[in-house]
């Protein structure tokens, strides 16, 4: 058997692991065009900032790619994929033959079309390894930085620029940062310690044009007209699924590649997972890009699974970030920012002294989503409960309790998940279980 | 593989179990040591929850689950399965984001704040039986082999 996969990054090594657990002899093939083995790319922030050496950013134990026997072609681009022929075609013309594929590609940065954008240099994206490492190679030269983009991806741009001393913007064009990840109160504590440590943030504006002379640039232009002076700028808009090579392929595009619940494309035996693909969301079962790290593994290792021949189904992803800022840690999961209306239940906890906050959103008689600011331990819990469905209806009152945990929940839902097997129930009753 | 199981029945909220963890992973291994004189105490990798005043208690850990939502959710590799299926950080490798802390649906990690990185349970690769469950005074805590629940 023949495994192709496309990228590198963790939904590819979700796959890998995969597909060695019940294939030892297949021949796996792994293309990137990054020339780097699998790194932790949320770490290049880390990179940047100074936070980490370059000797941190592996993700694999050296010998992963050796012992697991996988044939690694490190900074080639695949260009098309001939899904008759069941082979892939590379930049450099070769192709290779597969029967079963994986893509797994991630993410491109999106950059609008801004004026003045094409003619400057210091004009960099956020997302790869060596995205992070030209920023660094002309950190001396930069004084004053742009981020266009308050989401995740910008946030972590401008704290890194910020620990290298840079003075900061960010132009969010949203009315308040993080808009997609948080709610309004969590976003608005983190946009608060931003600005107690001298990050501009600035809502509602957009950069229309970067202004210089020649290839150098002196500022941005907004769109209310105000003029930010700076010598260079971060486009950290978002990130679209990089599938624009599958055309003509036969392969279903719509924002992502579209993927049942094994993670199969429109033509079988093709396969996708992580930022590339469009998946079912776990409460609504619509399908939807979501580029979120551990939901990336799951998805591979479903679909290395059933590229096996496994029958694992993909649960749907569940939204989760864990994120640092300035030392305040916010943690959200799930549904944070429903709808008005009576579906939803919301309950919440407060201290903007502190940077202390806790919200809870129940949906009938189940938990659906979680914002923790502050005191994050034991979050998880919280993802197990939503990922399983559980009634909470006998401690709905303790779920803002900061001590909240295993003790508030029923007898025998703790003894299903700590005690041992055979004394798992009081009564001879299956234990539902939490988590997993 | 041999895991860490509770009966909470006969646990009787001593917090000896934590006693045990953070002495284990002191520097001396000695308890008044690694207490009052250690610079850095170690975080206890087993949590006691009690009720009522300690009407009800338990000791939680660590699952060394098959498939480890800390591991796939972790962003730096730190979090590995070993061959025995242990699953252990390596704490130089972390970088303390707590996406395994968002991750783990049995709350078994945990921050270190001074030091910023994520503990958890790696079942003392020093002993043959871990602290916790030798120290337990009441056998509340089973070391055996058995599935993750």
């Amino acid at each position: 058997m023949n495994y192709v996969i496309i990228g590198n990054s963790v939904a590819a090594v979700g796959a890998m692991r995969a597909i060695r657990a019940s294939d030892p002899t297949g021949n796996i093939i792994v293309v990137s065009r990054e020339k780097h083995t699998a790194y932790g790319r949320p770490l290049i922030s880390y990179l940047l900032g100074g936070l980490i050496t370059e000797k941190r950013m592996p993700y694999l134990p050296d010998d992963f790619y050796e012992k697991n026997r996988i044939n690694l072609l490190l900074g080639n681009e695949v260009v098309g994929v001939d899904t008759k022929a069941k082979k892939v075609k590379l930049a450099d013309g070769d192709a290779i033959a597969y029967d079963r594929l994986l893509i797994a590609t991630g993410g491109d940065p999106f950059v609008p079309p801004i004026m003045g954008l094409e003619d400057r240099d210091n004009i960099f994206t956020f997302t790869t390894w060596d995205d992070a490492a030209k920023l660094k190679g002309i950190a001396e030269e930069i004084e004053r930085a742009v981020v266009i983009g308050g989401g995740l991806i910008g946030l972590k741009a401008a704290e890194g620029l910020h620990l290298l001393g840079k003075q900061v913007t960010i132009v969010e064009l949203a009315d308040r940062i993080l808009s997609a990840a948080f709610d309004r109160p969590a976003g608005r504590i983190v946009a608060k310690k931003m600005k107690a440590n001298g990050i501009e943030v600035i809502n509602e504006d957009t950069v229309v044009s970067i202004e210089g002379e020649g290839s150098v640039i002196t500022g941005v232009t907004l769109k209310s007209g105000d003029f930010i002076p700076c010598d260079s700028v971060v486009v950290a808009i978002g990130v679209r699924p990089a599938a624009s090579f599958l055309k003509g392929s036969g392969i279903e595009v719509n924002r992502g590649i579209v993927v049942d619940e094994r993670m199969q494309t429109s033509v079988k035996g093709v396969y996708a997972a992580g930022d590339v693909a469009e998946a079912k969301d776990f409460f609504s079962g619509t399908k939807n890009p979501m580029p979120i790290w551990p939901d990336a593994y799951i998805q591979g290792d479903i679909a290395g699974s059933a590229m096996t021949g496994g029958d694992k189904d993909y649960p749907g992803g569940l939204a989760m970030n864990s994120i640092e800022f300035f030392k305040v840690s916010t943690i959200s999961m799930g549904i944070t920012n429903p709808p008005d209306g009576d579906e939803f239940e919301i309950l919440t906890y407060l201290d903007q002294e502190t940077y202390t906050y806790r919200k809870i959103v129940i949906k009938g008689n189940t938990l659906v989503g979680a914002v923790l600011v502050g005191e994050v331990d034991r979050a998880g819990i919280f993802a197990g409960l939503i990922r399983d469905r559980a009634d909470i209806t006998s401690y709905r009152e303790e779920l803002l309790r900061p001590g909240f945990g295993f003790i508030n929940l029923p007898k025998e839902v703790r003894s299903a998940l700590f005690a041992p097997a055979g004394k798992v129930t009081e009564h001879g009753q299956v234990a539902r279980a939490v988590g997993h | 593989m041999k895991r860490i199981y509770t009966l909470e029945d006969v646990c009787i909220g001593c917090h000896l179990c934590e006693v045990a963890c953070i002495t284990e992973h002191s520097r001396s291994k000695d308890p008044v040591k690694a207490f009052l004189h250690e610079p850095e105490r170690p975080i206890s990798r087993c949590t006691v929850e009690e009720w009522d005043g300690g009407v009800i208690s338990l000791s939680t850990t660590c699952r060394h689950c098959d498939e480890p939502d800390c591991l796939r959710a972790c962003i730096s590799g730190a979090i590995q399965k070993n061959d025995s299926g242990v699953v252990r950080i390596d704490t130089e490798q972390c970088v303390g984001c707590w996406s395994c802390v968002m991750a783990c649906p049995y709350g078994a990690i945990q921050r270190n704040l001074a030091k910023k990185k994520a503990n958890k349970c790696d079942l003392c690769p020093d002993r043959l039986t871990p602290a916790c469950v030798e120290a337990c005074p009441n056998r509340a805590l089973v070391y055996k082999e058995g599935s993750q629940k």
